[in-house]
């Protein structure tokens, strides 16, 4: 019964999603109040009916009704109780329910707290809300429809892929998924203001709190993603450029660039249509990666199960979304003025080479990614782009914009005098060649791109320092420095906090690529292996027993020249309902480095094969990338994108003064 | 400056991005791509010792043997057809097993044995990879639905 509710739920909500898209679109044009004025209403109840429908499924997870399909097939009446209601979106059906769920959100929150919209934009921005909703809902009640029944229903249900049972993987997806579909809202925004032929300040102004949302959103789901995969996998690597980790990367790369270039647009009044054309590309690659997952055209460890089907849908709908706007796009664009000018060396240029980057970093990745594809369908042969075509080609793009990252924020807008930028970072220029040498130095014989690494991470950390430290004044002021701290708006602080973390997650990167060690082999109990200093004691296995799962346990005492250092516990699960196993590695860390141990069943002897990693400043990647999410919450929450842009013509007057 | 000439300095600019991403993209190419080959592409067809390629297909039941240091692991993977013995050094994924279908990823030693620098198994045990489908139906002994 709860079921059908929830299958009505979403045909109602698909019948207002309709209402949303067509009334307030046509009322715009034709200037009718009560048409645009539904587009508020809808966007709620549209919110409220598939809230209805998404509690609905997690009701039958968690009350284990295996009548109903999807919960028959990735749920089972042994697994906790929180993987119960995770295992809602741990498969096609529930997650693609969760999507329309956060896009239902964010087009709520639009027609509720968008008062001070102008009433035609907030009714063109919800249109469009509303058909990206008719597109993904039709596409659920077409081909995957959560709620379908199963009779009769099964005693038990086949439970969840077992690596899926854990607390990472519960909660990373809806932080991508708020990260993918928060990006609609920039896209919305760009296509709604393409339709009105009007982009300015206060345009932007509203954009940029949506989009940063998104981007922390994403910027902590990517990371999230990749803790999993370091500590679920037990492979001892974080990230393997998969496809489906491609897929939130390249949004996230248009993502951050759209977030540079609608500054410019807010501050100076420029960027706009290439502003437009990075709001496009970043929910068109959304839409892709979404593509990626779901319709088994690419070789990926995440891709839920393949049907053709649903990717040809999925496709169809990129190709109506990313050609409908792009052609509105090329009609409407070249109609778009901008107003500041700017010298090539200044503030705007370091921004545009930003996006240049990013944007040639994102069509690496995109050819990296459907490059199989393509030989594919060329009949090239099967082939696969792994790391080393990253690390070729992604890697020198990635160094030159960390280049200019620490030196873009001291340039002054309109025009900026490069040789006295590049003058006050003499101390941070002074700090990346000693880092570089002292690495040179302690590694010798270590692979060159470590000390390349270290320097980039110094030098970003250094100039991002360098940059506060002169706009509070520390040096020429110092008794001022702390009001002109306390003074300073937080989206300055923002940008400081993310950079900073951005360095330090390339340290991490850098070093447990340059200097991780390993170990493979197979301990008896008692036997010792030392690695990078630290002897790890085999003291033999156990057996424990889950909730819905038998582990055989190892345990390793670790000492340092005597000192014991940790025990760690590595296990093997069972998981009997599949019958399949899973790594669970055990970690320690010191904050400069993880001793991870990994072991496989034991033999009848009761030995084990053991993988031992010491992985160098690992870590510093997930503690860099908290930094940048929170420097992206300390900018959203300043007052002036709170309150920001009560209306165009101050919100113009402001970007002018 | 004008805003002509400066969208001219722009255009230029990202052109010449492109441009050395291309070249690198060109030049890397044949280092960094990593190609399929069946069992029985790599045993009638010449391929360079050294190079990095992947095999896949299944792992021929009763083939997995351990070495005494516990640490080594030869098996033979297969397209029903022919089969190539394979070296692994490590901890075989989780799905792995005899019987399923596997991809490995190294290079060809000079006595034919397949030197496997990573192994991998699919996450999901009812998944095939795709390549793996693609070897069986070309060496006809794949049966839709059935292997799977």
């Amino acid at each position: 019964m709860i079921a059908e509710l929830g299958h009505f739920a979403l045909v109602l909500a698909l019948a207002l999603a309709l209402a949303q898209a067509v009334l307030p679109l046509a009322g715009a044009a034709r200037d009718n109040q009560a048409w645009m004025a539904v587009a508020a209403p809808a966007s709620q109840g549209q919110l409220l009916f598939i809230a209805i429908a998404f509690f609905a499924l997690m009701q039958a997870y968690v009350s284990s009704d295996f009548s109903v399909a999807v919960v028959a097939d990735n749920s089972n009446s042994a697994m906790p109780l929180i993987y119960k209601a995770a295992a809602t979106w741990g498969n096609h059906e529930g997650s693609l329910l969760l999507w329309v769920l956060i896009l239902a959100v964010f087009g709520a929150a639009v027609g509720t707290f968008g008062n001070n919209l102008p009433p035609k934009l907030k009714a063109r921005v919800l249109a469009v809300q509303g058909l990206i909703a008719v597109g993904f809902l039709a596409f659920m009640l077409l081909t995957s429809n959560p709620f379908a029944r199963l009779d009769p229903p099964p005693a038990d249900g086949a439970d969840l892929n077992p690596l899926l049972q854990d607390p990472g993987l519960a909660f990373h997806p809806p932080m991508l998924y708020f990260g993918y579909v928060g990006f609609s809202m920039a896209f919305s925004f760009a296509v709604a203001a393409l339709i009105e032929g009007r982009v300015d300040a206060a345009w932007a102004r509203w954009v940029r709190p949506w989009t940063l949302a998104a981007w922390i959103a994403l910027t902590a789901g990517i990371a999230g993603g990749s803790w999993w995969s370091y500590y679920e996998l037990g492979w001892g690597g974080w990230w393997a450029w998969d496809p489906v980790e491609n897929a939130s990367f390249m949004p996230w790369l248009l993502g951050t660039a759209l977030l540079h270039s609608a500054i410019v647009v807010e501050k100076r009044d420029a960027l706009k249509s290439w502003t437009m054309l990075l709001a496009i590309l970043t929910f068109a690659m959304s839409l892709v990666g979404t593509f990626l997952v779901r319709s088994g055209v690419l070789t990926s460890v995440h891709a839920f199960a393949s049907d053709p089907r649903r990717g040809v849908f999925i496709l169809f709908l990129l190709v109506i979304a990313v050609g409908g706007s792009l052609t509105l796009f090329a009609i409407r664009a070249p109609s778009l003025r901008d107003g500041g000018l700017f010298q090539p060396i200044s503030r705007e240029g370091s921004l545009i080479l930003n996006n240049l980057l990013l944007a040639v970093g994102g069509v690496i990745v995109f050819l990296g990614t459907f490059m199989p594809l393509f030989a594919d369908v060329l009949h090239a042969g099967a082939i696969s782009v792994g790391a080393p075509y990253y690390f070729l080609i992604f890697n020198p793009f990635a160094a030159l914009l960390i280049v200019v990252m620490a030196v873009g924020p001291l340039l002054p807008w309109k025009r900026a005098d490069l040789a006295g930028a590049l003058q006050r970072l003499t101390a941070a220029s002074a700090a990346t060649v000693v880092a570089a040498g002292l690495v040179w130095w302690l590694k010798t014989g270590g692979p060159l791109f470590g000390v390349l690494g270290v320097a980039l991470g110094v030098w970003l950390l250094m100039g991002t320092l360098v940059e506060y430290g002169e706009r509070i004044g520390i040096l020429r002021a110092p008794g001022d420095a702390w009001r002109r701290a306390r003074q300073l708006p937080r989206a300055a602080y923002g940008m400081t906090l993310a950079h900073a973390g951005l360095a330090v997650a390339i340290l991490g990167m850098t070093g447990s690529a340059a200097w991780k060690q390993e170990q493979v082999l197979m301990m008896r109990p008692g036997d010792t292996v030392s690695l990078a200093g630290y002897d790890y004691r085999f003291d033999g296995v156990a057996d424990v027993a889950g909730p819905n799962y038998t582990a055989t346990r190892g345990t390793f005492t670790v000492t340092k020249d005597g000192t014991p250092v940790t025990i760690l516990h590595p296990e093997k699960r069972k998981y009997p309902v599949q019958g399949v196993p899973t790594t669970e590695a055990a970690i320690h860390t010191n904050g400069l480095a993880d001793l991870y141990a990994v072991i496989d069943s034991p033999d009848d002897a009761g030995a084990v094969s053991v993988h031992l990693y010491h992985q160098p400043l690992v870590p510093w990647i997930w503690a860099g990338a908290v930094l940048m999410a929170l420097g992206g919450l300390v900018s959203l929450s300043d007052r002036r994108l709170r309150v920001g842009a009560p209306s165009r013509r101050t919100a113009v007057a402001m970007a002018r003064a | 400056m004008r805003p002509k000439r400066r969208r001219l300095v722009f255009v230029v600019a990202g052109m010449a991005l492109l441009g050395a991403a291309a070249a690198l993209v060109l030049y890397a190419m044949n280092d960094s791509l990593v190609f399929f080959y069946s069992p029985t592409d790599l045993a009638t067809k010449q391929i360079p010792a050294g190079r990095m390629l992947r095999v896949g297909g299944l792992v021929e039941v009763g083939s997995v043997v351990h070495d005494g240091d516990g640490a080594t692991v030869h098996f033979r993977v297969t397209d029903m057809k022919t089969a190539v013995p394979v070296v692994y050094k490590g901890i075989l994924p989780d799905l792995f097993r005899e019987g399923q279908g596997v991809v490995a990823q190294g290079t060809l030693g000079a006595d034919k044995t397949f030197v496997a620098a990573e192994v991998l198994a699919k996450h999901d045990e009812k998944y095939m990879p795709k390549e793996v489908v693609d070897a069986l139906k070309k060496s006809g002994r794949w049966q839709e639905g059935t292997t799977q």
